[in-house]
C-alpha cells in the first residue's frame, strides 16, 4: 500500500538528510486515522523484540539510521512500515542474525507457497 | 554479531554538566553523516536551556552498534519562532522546545 504522493524536490534543503524536513514546503498531512495490518502489527513486535533488554540485536537509533539512509525516492514512496520492515531485514544481515541468502531463500519459499494456495502474490523485489 | 548495544536509560556521572537552565546555547551548525537528533532548522540558532535530564548514551554512536559511550548530557532548549523561521508572522512570544544533546551546543556568542 504504496503512498500516492511522488518523490518531492527538497527546495532549499541545503544537504540536509532526506528525512529531515522541518519547515520544507512538503505538501498536505493525511491526518486520517487507518487500522493497521497484521503484517504492520507483525513489524512492530519485531522491532520490539530484537530492540528489548534481553536481545538488543540493535538500537531503535540504528533503525533510524538505516531509515534515514535510504534517499529521498525510496523516503518518499514508501509507508511508516515498510520503513521499518526493511531496516529490520537490513539490521538482521548487518547484525548477521541470519544471512542475506538465508533471507532471499526464506522469502522465495513464502512466496511460493502463497502462489500454490492461489493467492495474490506480489513480484515487487525490496531493495537491500 | 556487535553486541555492544546496551541499554537506553539515563546513567550516572560525576562530571557536571556543562550548561544549566537560563543559559544561552547556539546549536553548531556543521552538516552530519549518519544519525543525529538535532533537526536541521535549528542548526546554527540560538536558544536558552531550559531543563537538563541528565546523562544518556550517545545515539549517533549507538546508530552504529557501539556502546554509546562518552555519555552526553541531554538539555531541552527553547527557542524563539521567530529566531527558528526567519519569515515568522506569529507572536513574538511563541516558541518551540527541543531536546538537544551536549556535543551539538555552545555557549552563545
Amino acid at each position: 500500500m504504496a503512498p500516492k504522493r511522488k518523490s518531492m524536490l527538497r527546495k532549499g534543503a541545503g544537504g540536509r538528510a532526506a528525512h529531515d524536513l522541518g519547515g520544507l514546503s512538503f505538501g498536505k498531512i493525511d491526518r486520517s486515522e487507518h487500522d493497521l495490518q497484521l503484517w504492520e502489527k507483525r513489524t512492530d513486535a519485531m522491532q520490539r523484540l530484537l530492540t528489548n533488554p534481553e536481545k538488543r540485536a540493535f538500537s531503535v537509533d540504528g533503525l533510524r539510521r538505516v531509515i534515514e539512509d535510504y534517499g529521498e525516492q525510496a523516503y518518499d514512496r514508501t509507508t511508516y512500515y515498510e520503513k521499518w520492515i526493511r531496516a529490520l531485514r537490513n539490521l538482521v544481515v548487518e547484525q548477521e542474525l541470519l544471512t542475506r541468502a538465508e533471507v532471499e531463500t526464506r522469502m522465495a519459499e513464502v512466496r511460493a507457497r502463497h502462489a500454490k494456495a492461489g493467492r495474490r502474490v506480489s513480484k515487487a523485489k525490496i531493495p537491500w | 554479531m556487535v553486541s555492544a548495544v546496551k541499554s537506553t536509560r539515563r546513567l550516572e556521572g560525576s562530571q557536571a554538566p556543562r550548561f544549566a537552565p537560563g543559559d544561552r546555547v547556539d546549536v553548531q551548525g556543521r552538516p552530519v553523516l549518519g544519525h543525529c537528533r538535532t533537526p536541521w532548522y535549528v542548526r546554527g540558532k540560538q536558544g536558552v536551556v531550559v531543563a537538563v535530564y541528565g546523562r544518556f548514551r550517545d545515539p549517533e554512536r549507538l546508530a552504529y552498534h557501539f556502546p554509546g559511550l562518552p555519555a552526553q548530557v541531554l538539555y531541552k532548549v527553547r527557542f524563539a519562532q521567530h529566531e527558528v523561521w526567519p519569515n515568522y508572522a506569529g507572536a513574538a512570544k511563541d516558541h518551540i522546545e527541543i531536546d538537544i544533546y551536549e556535543h551539538w551546543l555552545e555557549p552563545a556568542r
